[in-house]
């Protein structure tokens, strides 16, 4: 990171109002009121149907201090384009549009928009928030959802396949900015964000954060729990910026000290994953140190 | 100025001329010529918009209801399984009273595929709440195009200008082109209602309640109810809107006068045939051939089916003893969508028609089926004898 | 603009407090702050924040010390996680009700 944000120098503009829907402990309302922060006042957001829906306010009250779209489901990534491209035929070029989707919202159903105006090289910054699973609708699988996690419609096996990896797919698009990040880790948020829109194009931030009703576990650990991701190396933070690899923050710290914990730490602290054996959590390992092994010093 | 082109040259022209700033489309027959017109217009500098070429239908729209959302002027253009695609936001973009324009190029839906012409497509959009005009003519399609744009910001509606694939899209037939200044003049620049802007912030289309709630200020507010039902109660009165629309187009251009409904022969009619698009054209030359047989019978072309012209298309078929209605489309189970709006039109107009026609429902066209002249004459022969033809589908071999 | 002008036509809300109402009743706990623990509070100038940063629920002042809107505070704990020096207590919502009568 060129510009280290820390919690004194985090701009103290708040963005969203208190008093949203959203659950007790929601890791995304941590990500998206630190996420605006590093926006500023001169965005345009745009949401599918999603939990950030419910957080963003019934009709006609708005939590989001910014102006917001709603769009279909599919649509996010051409909704940003089209305000985009308003903006620009209007000659305003100064104002941040950026795409606020689940991991469902991202995934799986608007997959084909995002890539479409990745391709097209369209001046926005995707944000898709990731707590694993279709959680407006009451917590199903998604694409997204981790092997094992059980959910509404993985009821008693948990999910069997992998996890989508999302933020490679947006890599292999060739678009100048990918990062992954965590709502445990605000600051690297914040400065992922803030190098982000100095950027051109589609950039893409992929953002777990944990969903205290959705995994199980108790509302007070969602950063507990989004650490542990990181710490235990099954979630890492890094950005890929124009081609070029780095792990960031906690994770590149991790490989630096050589810290990693064990991943069966992880999935302990919640509730979704109680029915993994201990084979299918060694998988897990194994699959977590193949993926470390890749890993490689420079890391700053 | 004259010219002789496709409809859907006429139609990228009228979108040139109004000044669409954003314009998002996926290539789909028999479309395609008319937004590749306009990246032609676009590239060569000669229109400035933006244009998208989108990955799919969906985002077509989707583009438009951002970029409208956003205060631009938007376009796109599409025809049968393209529109079907687009479906959910076509009940999106008037819902969120987004004044675009979208041409239909008239084209039967799968299964099974099938690229001709047939009304399928924009009939089965008939309930999303958008106007929806259909031309008989190119002149029609670029004189509607541009008095689309002016409805749409009018109301706060978006408007379907629809045309019969390759009939009219594919076609070279003279049209004469209005001119840029008094263009201007009609159509001055979009003033959109809101536009999203970080100067003043709101949320728009989010999850809206049952039930009215209070807002920020203590006032309260619609729920879902109230904002539907004014949708309903401006695209009544968008009827008034499309006649005022058409006469000061007629005013400044000298074409329309007939903008809801296009009667030909029908004042001393006894029987009338209603259609759209350019099988009404077409039946004119019938219905000629027919009063050389001595049968008094008119054409009554609708060319604004939504919001329907419920007391214009009573009025016009008053005093006639019969009615056929003849579709390019059907409510698959029942009959022609434009045949049971007619027969409502005429039992709520019953006070003032005094006796209603009998009405029957033709088919003809289906999947771009030709359309001789000889067998609408024979099935309107048949039917002036009393009964028409069973099936009903002109031209139909089983 | 009167109940038939462009914005009520559509579903355009405008930015404010308590879409969700009073969101402090859904609390069991409330969070504490020990301003004796508190590094700010102490050294009486700015510092940590943690509380501040962590909070989903933006009611956490960055103020020395810092407060919390109990109104719209939905008692998740974070805070007293998060908390580096330990000052923040949940402590169960009667009690606390006990202790303002
Ligand atoms: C076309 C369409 N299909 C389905 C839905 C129902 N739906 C609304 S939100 C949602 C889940 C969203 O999941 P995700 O994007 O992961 O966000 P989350 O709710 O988990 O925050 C679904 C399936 C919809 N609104 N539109
Ligand atoms: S279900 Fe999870 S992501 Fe959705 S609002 Fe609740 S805590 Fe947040
Ligand atoms: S986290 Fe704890 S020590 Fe830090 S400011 Fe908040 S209450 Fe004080
Ligand atoms: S973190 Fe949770 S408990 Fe602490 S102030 Fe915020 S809402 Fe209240």
């Amino acid at each position: 990171m060129t510009t280290r944000t820390t919690i004194l120098s985090l701009p103290v503009e708040e963005y969203v109002h208190p008093g949203n829907r959203a659950c007790t402990g929601c890791g995304l309302g941590i990500a998206y009121r630190i996420g605006l922060k590093a926006l500023g006042p001169d965005t345009i957001v745009i949401v599918p149907p999603s939990c950030l829906t419910v957080l963003q306010g019934l009709f006609p009250v708005a939590t989001t201090k910014l102006p917001s779209l709603n769009t279909t489901f599919a649509c996010t990534a051409a909704a940003a384009t089209g305000v985009l491209e308003a903006l620009k035929a209007q000659g305003k070029d100064h104002v941040n549009v950026v795409a606020w989707a689940g991991d469902g919202g991202t995934a799986d159903i608007g997959i084909q928009s995002l890539s479409g105006a990745s391709e097209r090289g369209d001046d926005f910054l995707f944000m898709c928030y990731d707590n694993e699973g279709y959680m407006n609708t009451g917590v199903q699988r998604s694409g997204t959802t981790p092997q094992g996690a059980i959910t509404s419609n993985t009821p008693f096996k948990g999910k069997l396949q992998q996890k989508k990896d999302v933020a490679a797919i947006m890599t292999a698009h060739g678009i100048d900015y990918v990062a992954t990040a965590s709502a445990a880790y605000p600051l690297d948020l914040h400065d992922k964000v803030k190098k982000a829109i100095s950027l051109k194009g589609v950039k893409y931030i992929h953002i777990h954060t944990p969903c205290p009703p959705g995994w199980g576990f108790d509302a007070r650990y969602t950063v507990r729990v989004g650490e542990l991701a990181v710490k235990t190396g099954y979630w890492d933070l890094y950005e890929v910026e124009k081609g070029v690899f780095r792990l960031t923050g906690a994770s590149a710290k991790t490989l630096k000290a050589g810290t990693r914990k064990p991943v069966e730490e992880y999935l302990k602290s919640q509730v979704r994953f109680r029915v993994m054996s201990p084979e299918q959590a060694a998988d897990v390992q194994a699959r977590v140190d193949a993926k470390w092994s890749t890993y490689s010093g420079g890391a700053g | 100025m004259h010219v002789i082109e496709t409809g859907n040259t006429a139609a990228a022209l009228a979108v040139k001329l109004a000044g669409a700033q954003v314009v998002a489309a996926y290539p789909i027959t028999p479309q395609t010529p008319l937004t590749e017109k306009l990246s032609e217009y676009i590239e060569a500098g000669e229109m400035d918009a933006r244009y998208v070429p989108v990955e799919s239908e969906h985002s077509a729209l989707g583009v438009c209801i951002a970029a409208s959302s956003a205060g631009a002027r938007a376009f796109t253009a599409t025809s049968a399984n393209g529109l079907l695609y687009m479906h959910e936001q076509v009940h999106w973009a008037a819902g969120a009273r987004l004044p675009l324009v979208m041409c239909v190029a008239n084209r039967a839906v799968g299964a099974p595929w099938n690229i001709w012409n047939d009304h399928q497509d924009s009939i089965s959009q008939r309930d999303t709440g958008w106007i929806q005009m259909y031309c008989c003519d190119h002149q029609q399609i670029i004189d509607d195009t541009l008095k689309a744009f002016r409805v749409a910001e009018a109301t706060s509606i978006p408007v379907m200008v629809c045309y019969d694939g390759y009939l009219l899209s594919h076609t070279y037939m003279p049209f004469a082109i209005p001119d840029e200044d008094q263009v201007a003049e009609f159509l001055p620049p979009f003033r959109p209602s809101y536009a999203l802007d970080p100067g003043s912030p709101a949320n728009l289309n989010t999850v809206t309640l049952p039930e009215v709630r209070l807002d920020v200020n203590g006032e309260l507010a619609h729920g879902y109810m109230e904002i539907r039902y004014l949708l309903q109660e401006d695209l009544r009165n968008a009827v008034q809107v499309v006649e005022e629309t058409d006469a000061a187009y007629q005013a400044i251009f000298g074409r329309g006068g007939a903008p809801l409904v296009e009667p030909y022969r029908c004042d001393d009619a006894e029987y009338v045939v209603v259609g759209m698009g350019s099988i009404t054209y077409q039946l004119r030359d019938v219905i000629e051939t027919l009063r050389a047989e001595g049968h008094r019978i008119g054409v009554l072309g609708v060319r604004l089916y939504r919001p329907f012209p419920d007391a214009a298309v009573a009025a016009a078929v008053r005093g006639a003893r019969g009615v056929f209605v003849m579709e390019k489309a059907l409510s698959y189970g029942y009959e022609g969508a434009l045949c049971s709006d007619l027969k409502s039109a005429l039992y709520d107009h019953l006070g003032e028609l005094g006796t209603a026609p009998s009405v029957k429902g033709l088919v003809a066209g289906i999947g771009g089926r030709e359309i001789r002249t000889a067998d609408l004459a024979d099935a309107l022969r048949s039917g002036l004898a009393g009964s028409v033809p069973d099936p009903n589908w002109i031209g139909i071999q089983l | 603009m009167g109940p038939r002008g462009y914005r009520y036509k559509t579903s355009h809300s405008q930015p404010g407090p308590g879409d969700g109402g009073a969101t402090g009743s859904w609390r069991v706990q409330r969070p504490v702050i020990d301003l004796a623990r508190c590094t700010p509070a102490k050294r009486g100038k700015e510092a940590c924040f943690a509380c501040w940063l962590y909070c989903p629920d933006v009611v956490v002042s960055r103020t020395i010390p810092p407060q919390i809107d109990y109104e719209y505070c939905k008692g998740c704990g974070i805070c007293a996680e998060e908390c580096p020096t330990g000052a923040i207590e949940m402590v169960d919502e009667s009690a606390a009700h006990e202790h303002e009568d």
